[in-house]
């Protein structure tokens, strides 16, 4: 009796593990009645361009790597029920079986090297865009890693922009500056370069599905294209003790409002210059 | 000849000759030789074992101070805030944080699994399993213990350290190690983490050579590499591992030394501002005028040499106690042991190459990326042939619910779930959402601690008799399983969910963050959770104390299992083996039809 019930007891528990599993995740992705939405958690919106294709690649892993889980989760709870049962024989006296190896050798390989080969576009057009000069648009944009919209310096603890001069320079005088708000056409192919004046920074807009660490003595270039709103920029490397306050915003503006927004600081910028002069007159 | 049924005591395990032989030896060498400076394998085990265990409730400590601010930002911590943090309130302060988990995954990885899992279990099983008397070098061997205690000292000096201790992480990423005005609070800690962690390498070092040497020269007649049980093979690859890759981390350790205590600038870029002030040497030392040139991303690749295989250190060994025990415990052979040996090598092999994976995001060249990414996707195949063949092994089984064998199962399932979720942060496109996400936090937990420490778990209630010639309490080792197996799911799976929704690790505070703040009682029900599989552990404390001094005595093969640590008394005396021995078959003949029991241990002639 009491061997029943560990037995028992032990396959719900184990039974438990897939049936939890595939739960949880069908109901953090689709809370309501099943699932109550406090709990719930799941990818926020997505609004960058390679963004979906992210989420695509993920989800086709949590596919393969589900389907995996409740076959290999099952047939160890259906051994654990069914050869746990008190028995006169013997068990199996096997040593194990050529062919099966073979088998569970080949298959998974195939199936992993797929996964691995379903990655390198998506990798691709995130990494080495900006240095192609063609947009997946199939245009060249406005910026490019050799000349890109702006600069983010990330130093402990803020993110700042510096958006070139007319010319196209950052170490003139017409460098506007932003500091925790920075903002960016919507719908353009935005490049930037990314730096760090102090320690290692990360660069994070999980709406974007954009994460670029900024390392000092680097200038790494970073593009996204994005829909208009306006995000969380949070930084995602340990950079010391207010780490968990670096804190950001990302402001995804029409084109045409940021032109505005462009020349507003310049003027600002030119008109603050001359006052400064004046007074030094 | 019948075996003895397990549960009685076997008469066998009292045989005079053990007796009279631990008797003999007690006259002979004091207690301070036999217990403290001690170059008995068994007794050097022992005490990385307890060393072990109290670390492990050290850690679990910082584990659920993490889980409070998670739970409650910011809140005042009941009781023990006050003595904890008198000048802040009673609340944990960001430093301390930082602090927390710092020490939580150091304490956890250098001081808590690799001592376990080799120190603790390796000494004690390598001679045990292959028929040798003792370790090759005794002295070497107690000499690795007694480097443990330095590396402990600095740990805690780190916790003394004025400011509140290292700030860096586990993984020490510079420059925030290295420039101290970029983490104020770390001043000297950082400078005695580093030295802890060289300790603990001279301490692993020592023991490698050692496992080794002792594998490798001291099997008994008729112990063949393809008769050794997958428990020897997987410490002495990690052994080997450990050889491979530890003189890198020591290395880098000097290297981040001297870029802390001389400047030397191996990872510190030129025209660095921290505080609004020049760190660049050129700045700081005007005489001299050498600017630093060096690169962040060197000591990443460096550390990540070590601590991804390091990361197999804390899993091969563990995979193969697993494998022993399900064995024992399912009265099966294990299915294709071969693949099993092949797929033990293949992971270390690979896992010289895969390192980079840790670093997709960094800043290195994506073409590289690819590379790693191709690499260690496929590492995961030698671990999918691990888990087909432990099902292979239950098939077909006659499984005894033992609460090692619970355990060992339990190591399976985990295993699966934090194998295929390596999957996903392999994938370099998702990894640059996923990366330093809470999934990857459940990752880690799922293959570390449902997997490295549920071993472990394992390993204590099966070998426990061994040790000390008594039982553990069977009903109090299920109560703690079903507890444990329970709430460890509670912590760690609904992270995955956390990181999908892109909750960063290492964040004191999330929920000011807009796309964050709905993680809330997520994240409580989280802690409540773990703080639950903290009070549990209290089941096992009290198991193993009483089961130390009151446990029911065994013979020497209470589990009726074949490998050669079970030939020996229970506990086996100074030189283990009170016969000669001779090795006639394979680890895992169980249920054969050459006998009638339904075991033929490895020293039987038939
Ligand atoms: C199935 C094979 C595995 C694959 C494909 C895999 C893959 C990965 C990847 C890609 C990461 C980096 C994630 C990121 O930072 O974005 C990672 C992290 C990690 N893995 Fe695995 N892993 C596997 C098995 C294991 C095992 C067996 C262990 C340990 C016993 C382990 C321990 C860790 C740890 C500790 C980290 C986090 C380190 C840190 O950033 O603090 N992994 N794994
Ligand atoms: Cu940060
Ligand atoms: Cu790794």
């Amino acid at each position: 009796m009491k061997e029943l019930v560990l037995r028992i007891a032990t396959t719900i528990l184990f039974l438990l593990v897939p049936i939890l599993g595939v739960w949880t995740f069908v109901g953090s992705a689709y809370p309501g009645k099943w699932w109550p939405e406090v709990y719930a958690a799941w990818f926020p919106e997505n609004v960058s361009t390679y963004g979906p294709k992210i989420d695509q690649l993920f989800n086709l892993i949590l596919w393969m790597v589900g389907i995996t889980f409740v076959l290999t989760e099952g047939i160890l709870v259906w051994c654990i029920f069914w050869y746990g049962k008190p028995r006169k024989s013997k068990a199996w006296f096997s040593h194990g079986n050529h062919k099966l190896e073979l088998i569970w050798t080949a298959v998974p390989s195939v199936l992993l090297l797929i996964i691995a080969f379903s990655q390198m576009g998506a990798w691709a057009e995130i990494k080495f865009t900006s240095h192609m000069g063609k947009f997946p648009d199939g245009t060249e944009g406005p910026y490019s890693a050799e000349q890109p919209l702006m600069e983010v310096y990330a130093s402990q603890f803020d993110w700042r922009a510096r958006y070139a001069d007319p010319s196209g320079n950052f170490d003139g005088v017409d460098v506007i500056e932003s500091a925790y708000d920075i903002y960016v056409p919507a719908d353009t192919p935005v490049v930037f370069h990314l730096k760090s004046r102090d320690v290692l920074h990360a660069f994070f807009v999980p709406q974007f599905r954009l994460k670029q660490d900024a390392v000092p003595g680097l200038t790494i270039p970073v593009w996204f294209q994005a829909e208009e709103g306006s995000y969380d920029l949070i930084c995602a490397e340990l950079c010391g003790w207010g780490h968990y306050k670096m804190a950001g915003r990302v402001h995804v503006i029409p084109k045409d409002e940021f032109e505005r927004w462009l020349a507003d600081q310049r003027d600002a910028l030119y008109s603050n210059g001359t006052d400064d002069l004046a007074e030094a007159d | 000849m019948n075996p003895p049924p397990s549960a009685e005591p076997a008469p066998l395990g009292l045989a005079p000759e053990g007796t009279v032989h631990v008797h003999h030896e007690h006259h002979e060498i004091g207690f301070i030789r036999k217990y403290i400076f001690s170059t008995d394998h068994k007794v050097i085990g022992m005490q990385f074992m307890f060393t072990g265990l109290i670390f492990l409730v050290l850690g679990g400590l910082l584990a659920m101070a993490i889980r409070w601010q998670l739970a409650f930002p910011w809140q005042e911590m009941p009781v023990i805030g006050r003595l904890l943090f008198p000048e802040t309130g009673r609340v944990v302060s960001p430093e301390y944080y930082t602090m927390l988990f710092t020490m939580h995954g150091t304490v956890m990885i250098f001081f808590v699994i690799i001592p376990l899992l080799t120190g603790a279990f390796g000494n004690f099983l390598i001679p045990l399993m292959i028929g040798a008397p003792d370790m090759a070098f005794p002295k070497l061997n107690m000499m690795g213990y007694w480097a443990m205690l330095p590396a402990i000292f600095f740990l805690m000096l780190g916790f003394g350290a004025e400011g509140g201790g290292p700030a860096a992480g586990w993984t020490a990423y510079p420059p925030l190690s290295t420039i101290t005005s970029a983490a104020p609070g770390s001043a000297s800690a950082q400078t005695y983490w580093l030295l802890a962690l060289t300790w603990v390498g001279v301490s692993s070092m020592m023991g490698a050579v050692n496992y080794v040497t002792t594998i490798a020269k001291m099997r008994a007649p008729g112990m063949t590499l393809y008769r050794m049980p997958l428990s020897i093979w997987g410490l002495g690859v990690a052994a080997i591992l450990q050889l491979f890759a530890l003189p890198v981390l020591t290395a880098a350790g000097f290297m981040q030394l001297f870029d802390r205590v001389l400047h030397t600038g191996f990872f510190t870029p030129t025209n660095l501002v921290v505080n609004n002030v020049g760190v660049d040497y050129a700045v700081a030392n005007p005489e001299t005028a050498t600017a630093a040139g060096g690169h962040p991303l060197l000591w990443q690749h460096l550390f990540w040499f070590y601590s991804h295989p390091a990361v197999y250190i804390m899993v091969v060994p563990a995979m193969g106690f697993a494998s022993d025990i399900i064995a024992v415990h399912a009265r099966k052979p294990i299915f294709g042991y071969k693949p099993m040996v092949y797929s033990i090598a293949g992971i270390a092999g690979l896992g010289f190459i895969v390192w980079g994976h840790h670093m997709f995001t960094s800043g290195m060249n994506p073409t590289v990326g690819m590379v790693f990414m191709v690499s260690t996707i496929m590492i995961a195949l030698p671990s999918a042939i691990k888990v087909f063949n432990w099902l292979g092994t239950l098939w077909g089984a006659r499984i005894r619910f033992t609460t090692p064998m619970l355990y060992a199962l339990a190591f399976v399932s985990m295993f699966i779930i934090g194998g295929l979720s390596g999957i996903w942060m392999a994938a370099t496109p998702v990894d640059v959402y996923i990366h330093d996400t809470y999934i990857v936090v459940a990752h880690f937990h799922y293959v570390v601690f449902a997997g490295s420490v549920f071993a472990i778990l394992a390993a204590i209630y099966h070998w426990f008799p061994k040790m000390f010639g008594r039982m553990m309490n069977e009903t109090l080792g299920k109560i703690h399983f079903f507890g444990t197996f329970i709430f460890t799911n509670g912590v760690f799976y609904m992270m995955h969910q956390l990181g999908i929704a892109g909750l960063m690790r290492r964040t004191a505070d999330p929920y000011s963050y807009e796309i964050y703040a709905h993680l809330q009682p997520l994240n409580e029900a989280i802690s409540y959770c773990a703080f639950a599989l903290f009070a549990w552990q209290i089941f096992f404390v009290i198991n193993f104390f009483h089961s130390l001094f009151w446990g029911r005595r065994v013979g020497r093969n209470p589990w009726q299992a074949t490998t050669l640590e079970w030939q020996a008394p229970s506990p086996p005396g100074h030189g283990n083996f009170d016969h000669q021995l001779e090795v006639h078959r394979g680890p895992y003949e169980y249920s054969g039809p050459e006998v009638e029991e339904d075991y033929l241990p490895q020293t039987r002639k038939l």
